[in-house]
């Protein structure tokens, strides 16, 4: 099966486009908004890790070495589209347009995080996994009965594929047609469980035949041929033709959370070797290389830019107001039950003596 | 609420579906998913005759999965509709206890009402219908002790219409329990065009001064049996039919253990973390110091529900509440 799902690439790891199908696609402007944006996330990433070391946000989960999958999907997306990420999808969710401050006050335990900047269709990350799944088929659902021609993207990763809500979010997509593109970022462990103990089949994309979906696997740390597959992905979902499953094969360089050690269940020198053969964003530097468009300066303005961006977010994010607890009363339901309102009011009056 | 004048007789089920047909007409975001309701109207014919008046467009056979329709409901409600789905048995729910327990009921919380799920879940429970099994489950404390999500459980076709249509009217998600045992036992008036019955409120089906009994769903009936049978023994009921199981109508509750001093509960779950339970709670908070005896509970017990051949066994009956009602008035 492995044969009839080869893994599809535009660029080599040495920044060569290898299909010139795409050569006329590839302007300037694209490369160096995908460059822009992976660098900003990165960037974010590892101030984020730096961040829970020094106990001002939690756990974390990183993505570093997935940057391709996450800006060359999100970039494809239209302004109204609909976003279902994961808690590692937040390098995508922040290309879409989310707000770094309140991804940060996500990550601190302030559900204030998960509220999306106003107009955009962002879902609260999935933390069970794969549940998102059939969400994104109901938005995408209901996108189409209402006859416009937005899509939504649902991200997961490998293991999210053994769920039964990834099967049953599938078939609902693919029974309805729903206007939904099924975002696999394949970074081959699930914590600390490897691909081939994951699933017997060696591809995820193959699990789209079951579906009569197209399923297409893809070089994950290829950003041209991320960004073409997912666009031509919403293209068909637009037009009405359904759903479609991309299996965008990558690495996480890192753990899992900032609450494990990889080293425990993988060798970590082959993080070092993929960084070195693969990496998504000294792909792309090498393109502009080849292309001789490389420009460091350029290069510096936007680390410097995004650093200043993300440095303001972090101040945004300490500086917010401290949690207010009637927040954890106040959105249980439209109107609070008695027993959240005596519940509130208990506890605000106990709050005031105290303290 | 009431605002119709015409009115028909008609069975709970029947009421079901008149309440759905009400709202499918009324608003068109209003949707119903589920296994089997399009062509054959339901396993117990609740949307019977809908589909061909709306189309397959609102009245959705969905593939049988239940934690995929659930979580699509989700992105449907979400995304402006109003998706009232049934699950064929509250005993089949299980699959999308994660969906309902994990996203539907916080969402709203999660995003500080940004997103917001308005989605009704129809399920028929309970024994008593010689049913196989697991199609016979009462696991509704399940689902209210999940915070951000209703539970109502009408026992009257009257009730049935009302509550569904305030469900559906309900800005957050709502568990509705439907009692097969009374699905077509019983016929009563029931209005014609929308009205609603508030959640959260339950209703007295019984006024009597020596005990309050309380009580929902299938075991309503049951339950006025014996009260009737202990009044020609001149012990008079206050009977409660909660309608609501989440919130919970303290109220209506306190205010009639605090005139009859004696309670019992009745309902057909099993013991063990049942409603009842939290029916105590609030007898405990509210009137502790007007009770002259231990309140008594009659339930199904610690035990899964039987195969249909031993339910008898397992359900309350009249004898078993006629007991316990005499066992509070002797203390």
């Amino acid at each position: 099966m492995e044969n009839h799902f080869p893994i599809r690439r535009i660029m080599d790891e040495n920044g060569h486009i290898i299909n010139s199908d795409y050569e006329e696609k590839i302007t300037e402007k694209l490369v160096k908004e995908f460059y822009r944006h992976m660098v900003r996330i990165r960037i974010f990433d590892r101030k984020a890790i730096s961040l829970q070391r020094q106990g001002r946000i939690g756990t974390y989960a990183p993505y570093e070495g997935q940057e391709a999958s996450q800006v060359g999907s999100a970039a494809a997306l239209r302004e109204n589209d609909w976003m279902f990420p994961t808690y590692r999808d937040h390098g995508a969710a922040m290309t879409f347009g989310h707000s770094l401050r309140n991804i940060l006050l996500f990550w601190n335990g302030r559900n204030e995080g998960c509220v999306p900047p106003e107009g955009k269709k962002i879902f609260p990350p999935a933390i069970p996994i794969a549940t998102q799944i059939p969400h994104a088929a109901g938005a995408a659902f209901a996108e189409r009965k209402k006859g416009t021609v937005n899509a939504a993207i649902a991200y997961f990763g490998d293991g999210a594929t053994s769920e039964g809500d990834f099967h049953e979010g599938l078939n609902f997509a693919s029974v309805f047609k729903a206007p939904v593109v099924f975002f696999n970022q394949n970074n081959q462990y699930a914590i600390s469980v490897p691909f081939n103990k994951q699933m017997n089949t060696k591809t995820i994309a193959q699990k789209a035949l079951a579906y009569d979906m197209p399923g297409v696997r893809i070089d994950g740390n290829d950003v041209f041929m991320v960004y073409f597959e997912t666009l031509h992905a919403l293209e068909r979902a637009r037009k009405g033709e359904g759903p479609t499953l991309i299996e965008a094969v990558t690495w996480r360089y890192g753990a899992h959370t900032t609450a494990d050690d990889p080293s425990k269940y993988r060798n970590q020198s082959e993080s070092s070797n993929r960084r070195q053969e693969a990496d998504p964003i000294l792909r792309l530097e090498r393109w502009l290389k080849n292309m001789g468009r490389f420009d460091e300066k350029w290069v510096q303005t936007i680390e410097e830019k995004a650093a200043a961006e993300i440095d303001q977010a972090i101040a945004e994010m300490e500086d917010f107001p401290p949690a207010d607890p009637a927040v954890i009363f106040d959105h249980v339901f439209a109107e609070p039950t008695w027993q959240i309102r005596q519940q509130k009011e208990e506890y605000l009056k106990q709050m005031g003596g105290g303290r | 609420m009431k605002t119709a004048v015409e009115a028909k007789t008609m069975t709970l089920v029947q009421a079901i579906t008149d309440a759905l047909d009400t709202m499918l007409n009324e608003k068109e975001e209003v949707l119903l998913l589920g296994e089997d309701i399009g062509k054959n109207g339901g396993v117990f014919r609740a949307t019977d005759g809908l589909q061909a008046k709306y189309g397959e467009g609102r009245v959705i056979d969905t593939p049988l999965s239940e934690a995929g329709f659930v979580g699509a409901g989700i992105g449907l409600a979400v995304n402006g509709f109003l998706p009232v789905i049934e699950i064929q048995f509250l005993g089949f729910i299980y699959p999308a206890y994660e969906q309902i327990m994990t996203h539907a009921s916080r969402i709203r919380m999660r995003t500080m009402g940004h997103f917001t799920v308005p989605m009704v879940i129809r399920a028929p429970y309970g024994a008593g219908v010689r049913a196989p099994e697991i199609h016979c489950d009462s696991t509704e404390a399940i689902f209210t002790h999940m915070p951000g999500i209703k539970v109502v459980c009408p026992s009257s076709p009257y009730d049935a219409k009302g509550l569904l249509i305030a469900a559906i009217e309900d800005p957050d998600p709502v568990l509705y329990l439907e009692p097969m045992r009374c699905y077509r036992s019983a016929k009563e008036e029931v209005p014609e065009g929308k009205y609603s019955i508030e959640i959260g409120k339950g209703n007295k089906l019984m006024e009597g001064d020596d005990v309050t009994v309380i009580t929902w769903g299938a075991m309503v009936p049951e339950t006025i049996k014996a009260a009737k049978l202990m009044k020609e023994k001149n012990t008079h009921c206050d009977v409660i039919d909660l309608r609501t199981l989440f919130p919970l109508d303290k109220d209506m509750i306190a205010e009639s253990v605090q005139k009859t001093g004696r309670t019992v509960i009745v309902h057909e779950a099993h013991a063990t973390g049942g409603v009842g339970n939290d029916v105590l709670a609030i007898i405990n908070d509210t009137s502790f110091l007007y009770q002259k005896a231990p309140v008594e509970r009659v339930t199904g017990f610690d035990a899964p529900v039987p195969y249909f051949g031993f339910e008898d066994h397992y359900l309350p009956t009249p004898a078993r509440i006629q007991q316990a009602i005499e066992k509070v008035m002797k203390f």
